[in-house]
């Protein structure tokens, strides 16, 4: 990577040029380089110039704070920016937190934020307990937790009751034991009650949707206790934060922004030699490999261990290496070392062609945009290659020792992940049933014998709390075959269950290959006799199979049963979604107004009927996916 | 303290508190002088000194005490602070992180 002042002057060429794209990659070049509070105001002030023509992800962050955050705000923004988001960040007044929450009218309400950040300390919200506790007699000490407990639930309250956005709590740190090595000869004391409070908090979570615990405590403790602090800067303006602290704490925020702003990636496409393993099969032969139990063997092995977290996580496995295929393949299967082994890996490109083509074809093959990929490479050269060519790629970047790479995957941000649904764990098995599916289809005669052949049962069901999670997560994350691209949270799918005048459906797709899980998401809003389609997309694991015909089918009788006579919705092109462009067109839906690109599309309820396709049986079901109450086909 | 004082190229020290000024304070290098302080440069606001100072720590890998903090009131009187703190730790001019 070129020097700091060279890249400053590629991206200020760039900027004259107009190359936006690439000045994008530069900045992020610099900023993995001079990632620090005084490059932040630069790398802000060149995005001013670039934003508008940079496909970012807006989102819009409010802080409230019981310390000063104003020094990280930049850096935040920086960080965000060179990883495709845009973050309008509004900071609450000093140690105001309470009142803004509880007034509807407050600067936290009007700013109408996406995401609110909760940081307050155990020194401000229970100072009893981390400068006095000595004091306390039991029974005061629970009060305290007692009261902040109360606190902190009557704060998420109130907050729902206003605004739909998500919430990360910075949960309360521990202060150095005041009561010495007396604190753990006992069964309550100073850090038991910070124990105490920060399991309520993870329960208050656990109570409302879209409420999210940021382990602030473990962030200071992995840092250091007595490293993370500037106490003079404390004392002086109320910031907590030593200068080394920085750039830790605003890496543990982006965390959490990048799942709920959806810039995440589904596959992490890895190489073999010297990353999943030690040494060049080609030349040391698979004896010659390092990989094992003992040193150095260890070291990768730790390194296929964070993967394996990444692939129980729901992230697709790819293999993007130069080798010769028959031999890696071995050598992935029958090394004794190995943690991994090809059933773990959704892709395969193990040959000699660029990996920036490599790349692009395994999100062909897996039927996912480019962006979805994260690269981890341990040579350089391929990393600027990719980065390059490819700049939708995230690159990871890797340090110069093996002994890094396992907290380099665990620190990425683009792998974290706010639940976990059961499609997630059972995601590579999908694929791989998917992979046979395509064989069939290459083998079946007609696309109708092919059709007939997968045996498919789709389940449409009213979404009900079990399902809610994975509903939002595909509003959330469906790009492709998705006709408004309508972001939505738990809470807000929660409210539009809860009201009368709305359908929203889950759809669950079976063949003869396995359960795909939740696939597809309805939402409808009826009024004055029109149905209007608010939702409509469908997984790419399952396009181009007619679900999509019998989710319209459906709709078409939902509808009339809701009392409409016409169903109407609107195609909101995006980069991504031409997929879905001619869903309504080809099920004989009249176009009746546009604006801003979007067209508005309208049936008749009286006239027309969608064919119902004779492969699919369906099951209409009030709640549980596994309930066999069927309409007839 | 004068504000026509020349920037020798030799000083590394100020060359660089310079750099961090111009990046946090949002100005162009040239408005920027020996003497620049929050009287002359008007985005140097309480909030903004507080990101200089985080920025020079980062920078420097020094780290201010209150008392310090509140002495680095131009350009001038930060190089000089910081050109006794780097002799005092025996270390280079502290090529950051």
């Amino acid at each position: 990577m070129a020097h700091s002042k060279e890249l400053r002057e590629q991206v200020e060429s760039c900027l004259a040029e107009g190359r936006w794209a690439q000045a994008h990659v530069r900045l992020g070049d610099f900023w993995r380089k001079e990632g620090r509070a005084a490059a932040a105001n630069y790398v802000l002030s060149c995005y001013e110039k670039m934003k508008a023509h940079l496909p970012l992800v807006p989102t819009r962050i409010a802080f409230l704070r019981s310390m000063t955050v104003e020094p990280l705000v930049p850096i935040l923004r920086s960080a965000a920016l060179v990883q495709g988001i845009d973050a309008t960040v509004h900071v609450g007044q000093f140690n105001s937190y309470a009142q803004e929450i509880l007034d509807p009218a407050s600067a936290l309400y009007s700013f109408d934020p996406n995401i609110v950040v909760l940081a307050v300390q155990t020194r401000d919200i229970a100072p009893e307990i981390w400068d006095g506790y000595a004091d306390l007699s039991e029974a005061d000490a629970q009060a305290a937790v007692d009261r902040v407990l109360r606190d902190f639930a009557g704060w998420v309250r109130a907050f729902r009751e206003r605004s739909n956005a998500s919430v990360v709590i910075h949960n309360l740190e521990k202060p150095i034991a005041s009561q010495g090595i007396l604190e753990t000869q006992r069964k309550t004391g100073q850090l038991a009650a910070i124990d105490q409070m920060n399991a309520g908090l993870r329960a208050l979570c656990g109570e409302h949707r879209g409420v999210h615990v940021l382990d602030y405590d473990a962030l200071v403790a992995q840092h250091g206790r007595t490293r993370w602090h500037d106490e003079g800067k404390w004392l002086m303006v109320r910031m907590p934060f030593a200068p080394d602290s920085m750039l830790p704490m605003v890496g543990a925020w982006l965390k959490f922004i990048h799942p709920l702003t959806g810039v995440v990636c589904k596959v992490l496409a890895v190489d073999l030699d010297n990353t999943l393993w030690g040494g060049v099969l080609g030349e040391d032969g698979v004896d010659g490999l390092k990989l094992g139990v003992e040193y150095p063997g260890a070291l990768y092995r730790g390194f296929q261990r964070a993967i394996l977290d990444l692939y129980q996580r729901g992230v697709l496995l790819a293999v993007c290496s130069k080798n010769n295929h028959d031999e890696a393949m071995a050598a992935l299967q029958n090394h004794p070392g190995m943690l991994l082994r090809p059933e773990h890996f959704a892709a395969f490109r193990i040959n000699w062609q660029d990996k920036a083509r490599n790349l692009r074809e395994i999100a062909a093959e897996l039927n996912l945009g480019i962006d979805s990929i994260a690269f981890f490479d341990d040579n350089p050269v391929e990393r600027e290659l990719v980065r390059t060519e490819v700049p939708e790629v995230k690159v990871i970047e890797v340090p110069g020792h093996v002994q890094g790479y396992a907290q380099a995957l665990r620190d990425c941000p683009f792998f974290e992940r706010l639940t976990l649904s059961a499609e997630d764990r059972d995601k590579t098995q999908q694929y791989h049933e998917q992979r046979k599916r395509s064989e069939l289809e290459q083998t079946a005669g007609s696309l109708e014998d092919f059709f007939r052949s997968l045996e498919q049962e789709v389940v449409i069901a009213n979404v009900t709390p079990d399902s809610i999670a994975r509903v939002a997560q595909l509003t959330q994350k469906t790009n492709q075959y998705n006709v408004t691209t309508r972001r939505y949270t738990e809470q807000q799918i929660a409210e539009f269950v809860a009201r009368p005048d709305c359908g929203v459906y889950s759809v669950g797709v079976k063949d003869r290959f396995g359960d795909n899980g939740i696939v597809g998401v309805l939402i409808t809003r009826t009024e004055d006799e029109v149905c209007e389609i608010d939702t409509f997309l469908l997984s790419c694991r399952v396009i181009g199979r007619t679900i999509e015909t019998a989710m319209l089918g459906f709709l078409t009788d939902a509808s009339k049963a809701r009392g409409a006579s016409l169903l109407q919705g609107w195609f909101i092109p995006t980069k991504k979604n031409t997929p879905v462009k001619d869903l309504y067109l080809s099920h004989k839906f009249q176009p009746i107004s546009s604006e801003n690109g979007a067209t508005l599309w309208s049936l008749n309820l009286g006239e027309a009927n969608i064919p119902f396709p004779e492969w699919i049986r369906l099951h209409v079901t009030n709640g549980s996916h596994r309930s066999n109450e069927s309409r007839a086909q | 303290m004068s504000q026509t004082v020349p920037i020798g190229p030799t000083n590394l020290v100020l060359n660089k508190v310079l750099a961090v000024a111009t990046d946090v304070f949002q100005v162009p290098q040239s408005t920027l002088v020996a003497g620049s302080s929050p009287d002359t440069v008007e985005t140097w606001d309480s909030l903004h000194h507080l990101s200089f100072v985080v920025a020079l720590e980062q920078e420097f890998n020094v780290q201010f005490s209150p008392e310090e903090i509140e002495q680095l009131l131009s350009i001038e009187l930060t190089t000089a602070l910081l050109e006794e703190k780097l002799k005092g730790n025996g270390s280079s001019n502290g090529s950051g992180i």
